[in-house]
């Protein structure tokens, strides 16, 4: 199960590599449907961080974006999580900006700055998911800590 | 400029005194040369990050009221904290006092055992760096300061994740135009740019640098680094401006990382914003402390007219 999420996770990323290394003319043929990929890449990876947990991934928006509303989601309970929170509004930044000016100059820039910040978003949730326990990032890790003091009581001396 | 925050107590915490050392030169080197006082608390403890903060939070608490209390002892009313982990803390701290029960009664207990008074909510306001240059010094005193410009240079700047989250712990941001921004942090943007520097668009100025898994998981550490110093020459940036000890290190130990563990090379350098800006206003490479820093930028600045 574990060894699946991480060929998922690993998928997207093997993905977001080839639009950032992609030639200008290659991104700019196929700004639009490039840059809602680009959102369906970051909600497939913050499906995977639900989908660990136990939680069935919503289908609602937030602001209009479903990425949006899947943050919020995963992000209830468990602050560490909200250290995603502006790089899923940047994603959908730049998605908006290639959509609302498809022609525009900075296309390809725009999309290869979209497929770092979503890059960012699969290493932050991918780390989370690699080791267990790992997960809760600087802030949380308290109810993971509480979990193995609850599963395995310290010996009374 | 205001004339508030002209003289603060000052916090360090335990990074500057060991790998942020650069940053606490830097800060008071700036300080001092603006005109500023600092005044350490005395006898500070360790805030509690984050490794207490992860077992017990109200400890964590206590650890950081502790400091405010040393503060108000010392008859300040403003606590100058340049980390972000330490600010984001006594924040916390700070919020837990006055909003539960609970914490009150576990920071009382506390204080009364270890002999010292208990921290009041409300007595002691805890400010970052940037705060305080920002309000005691302003763009305009910066930018009539500024001997050097930092013109021609391209920065990025990044806040990492504890300076702005979470929100409720900084009830004075989002308040509107003068105040920061927890989504778009940009009191770093506007000092540097006062000192004549080119801000690039950087977004992820607030992604994660993967601080806490640097000895654990530093694969994971380095990947999320390596992006972070991708994207900013993506954007232009020749600098990456950082104002977190635990953020900066990261970022210098894991370009050296990235090259010898993934192959991969990136040339953006890395440096605190107390750093530039002492160098914008007159002060030596030297007395701000870059040959410090892990990563190597003392000939960058020199071609560049700084340092």
């Amino acid at each position: 199960m574990a060894g699946m999420r991480s060929t998922r996770v690993d998928d997207v990323a093997a993905r977001l590599d080839w639009m950032v290394a992609s030639p200008d003319a290659i991104l700019v043929a196929a700004a639009p449907d490039l840059a809602d990929e680009l959102l369906a890449l970051g909600e497939a990876i913050l499906e995977l961080w639900l989908s660990a947990h136990d939680a069935t991934p919503t289908t609602n928006k937030v602001e209009g974006f479903r990425l949006l509303a899947l943050q919020r989601q995963g992000a209830r309970g468990d602050a560490s999580f909200n250290a995603c929170r502006e790089t899923c509004r940047e994603l959908v930044y730049h998605r908006n900006l290639v959509c609302l000016d498809p022609a525009h100059a900075d296309t390809a820039r725009r999309l290869r700055l979209g497929a770092m910040v979503a890059r960012h978003l699969a290493l932050f949730i991918g780390g989370k998911l690699e080791v267990a326990g790992l997960g809760e990032f600087c802030c949380a890790s308290r109810p993971l800590r509480q979990r193995e003091a609850t599963a395995h009581p310290a010996e009374i001396v | 400029m205001s004339g508030k925050y002209q003289k603060v107590a000052y916090y360090p915490g335990c990074s500057l005194e060991g790998t942020g050392h650069a940053y606490n030169r830097s800060t008071k080197e700036l300080g001092k040369a603006l005109g500023l006082d600092v005044v350490e608390l005395k006898n500070w403890n360790c805030c509690g990050a984050m490794e207490v903060k992860n077992i017990d939070p109200k400890l964590q608490t206590y650890l950081s009221s502790r400091n405010l209390s040393i503060a108000d002892d010392m008859g300040f009313d403003t606590v100058m904290v340049p980390c972000n982990g330490c600010y984001h803390n006594l924040k916390k701290a700070e919020y837990d006092l006055a909003n539960d029960a609970g914490s009150r009664e576990v920071v009382d207990r506390l204080s009364s055992k270890a002999g010292h008074k208990t921290y009041e909510a409300g007595n002691v306001e805890t400010i970052h760096a940037l705060d305080w240059i920002k309000e005691a010094i302003g763009e305009e005193g910066l930018r009539a300061r500024v001997k050097n410009s930092l013109k021609g240079l391209k920065i990025a700047n990044y806040y990492g994740c504890m300076y702005t989250r979470p929100r409720h712990i900084f009830p004075e941001k989002d308040k509107g135009p003068g105040s920061e921004s927890t989504s778009k942090p940009h009191f770093m943007d506007d000092l540097l740019a006062a000192a004549g520097a080119e801000n690039v668009d950087y977004p992820l100025k607030t992604a994660c640098c993967g601080g806490a898994h640097t000895l654990s998981d530093s694969d994971t550490s380095t990947k999320l680094v390596l992006n972070l110093l991708t994207t900013a020459e993506a954007c232009g940036a020749d600098v990456i401006a950082t104002e977190c000890p635990t953020c900066h290190t990261g970022l210098e130990m894991h370009q050296v990382r990235a090259e010898k563990v993934l192959g991969k090379k990136t040339t953006v350098k890395i440096l605190y914003f107390t750093q530039l800006l002492g160098m914008a206003i007159g002060l030596s490479a030297r007395k701000v402390g870059v040959h410090e820093n892990l990563s190597e930028s003392a000939g960058f600045l020199r071609a560049r007219g700084l340092g």
